[in-house]
């Protein structure tokens, strides 16, 4: 079973990193409803981007393992997995899931 | 994180990707290569995965030992390539398909995982390669020619894509060279494409790694989304 406080441990320090980076821009909470993609998010393209590309590396680093979060299967979803903190973790657990079922 | 810069080369059991690891071996840098062989030995340092460059799991994994074992990447080198000459109506199907997988779907693939790792550092050089057979308009690399013309302008997308995060991105467009590439070509054909040159001459590895060594440089940190033909094409 994938622990999703690790997970969520992990956007938060993207978060961190990307607020770093953009010490003038708009505070964002770490909570799960925070929002980080489409109407209402605190991130602009360049934050989505810095901040999924951080969550990899730092997940690949955590667990032990490449996870690449951009899929087909991801884009086309009604609700995008990268809409929330909260649907990012499910997101994560679930490929991290699969990937360990093989 | 390593001391030592890391390039990571792409087609580098042979050819100009063998010349281009020895001659950054030499200049300080740590090369990370691959190709689908292995590599003959006598590389130092230097790290060999082997993998096809469209493979996108194998692609991924490679990146991710590059993290874990060097910290950090600078330079990519989008070496790898393949072509088939020969008139659109004697092609087949999945020889352009392969083409284009090489070519455009390869070079895409390690500038999305190059960037992930060059990110964090807000620094890192990609260089793609494009041919003048493109400009030329060559018949008979109807294939060839325009999955290199789709790298020269994914290099310039990526150039404005990449430049927040530090990232310059520029392509060498070299002449034919003496490798295996052109091996199939007949001479009348390749005296004919050179004529087409301002400086009708083969072109040589050193013209290749002057071009690269010229993206390289810190001090060509304003130079991005360009594509260096050689030869005065």
């Amino acid at each position: 079973m994938i622990n999703r406080e690790r997970i969520e441990r992990i956007i938060h320090s993207a978060l961190d990193e990307w607020q770093q980076l953009n010490p003038d821009g708009a505070k964002v909470a770490k909570v799960p409803g925070t929002v980080l993609f489409g109407e209402g998010s605190t991130l602009d393209s360049l934050g989505l981007v810095t901040l999924i590309a951080a969550v990899e590396r730092e997940i690949a680093q955590e667990f032990d393992r490449p996870l690449t979060l951009v899929s087909e299967k991801a884009m086309s979803q009604r609700t995008s997995p990268f809409r929330t903190v909260a649907t990012l973790t499910d997101y994560i657990a679930s490929l991290l899931e699969e990937d360990s079922h093989g | 994180m390593a001391e030592q810069p890391v390039m990571v080369i792409t087609g580098t059991r042979k050819g100009i990707g063998r010349s281009l690891a020895e001659h950054y071996c030499q200049h300080g840098y740590h090369v990370v290569g691959c190709s689908r062989e292995p590599a003959a030995p006598g590389l130092n340092p230097y790290t060999h995965f082997c993998l096809d460059v469209v493979d996108e799991v194998a692609v991924a994994r490679m990146f991710f030992e590059v993290q874990k074992r060097c910290g950090r990447l600078d330079v990519l080198v989008n070496n790898a390539g393949i072509a088939s000459m020969n008139h659109c109506l004697l092609t087949p199907l999945a020889t352009v398909r392969r083409i284009y997988e090489t070519n455009v779907l390869g070079t895409f693939l390690f500038c999305r995982e190059a960037a992930k790792l060059m990110q964090p550092r807000k620094w890192g050089r990609i260089v793609n390669f494009a041919t003048v057979a493109a400009p030329l308009k060559l018949e008979g690399e109807a294939a060839y020619a325009s999955s290199k013309a789709a790298v020269a302008n994914l290099t310039e997308i990526l150039a404005r894509e990449l430049a927040p995060l530090g990232i310059t991105v520029n392509a060498v467009g070299p002449t034919p060279v003496k490798t295996d590439l052109i091996r199939s070509v007949p001479a009348a054909k390749m005296q004919t494409l050179l004529r087409r040159q301002a400086i009708q001459r083969f072109g040589e590895f050193a013209d290749i790694a002057n071009v690269v060594d010229f993206f390289l440089q810190p001090s060509s940190d304003f130079v991005t989304g360009q594509v260096i033909y050689l030869g005065g094409v």
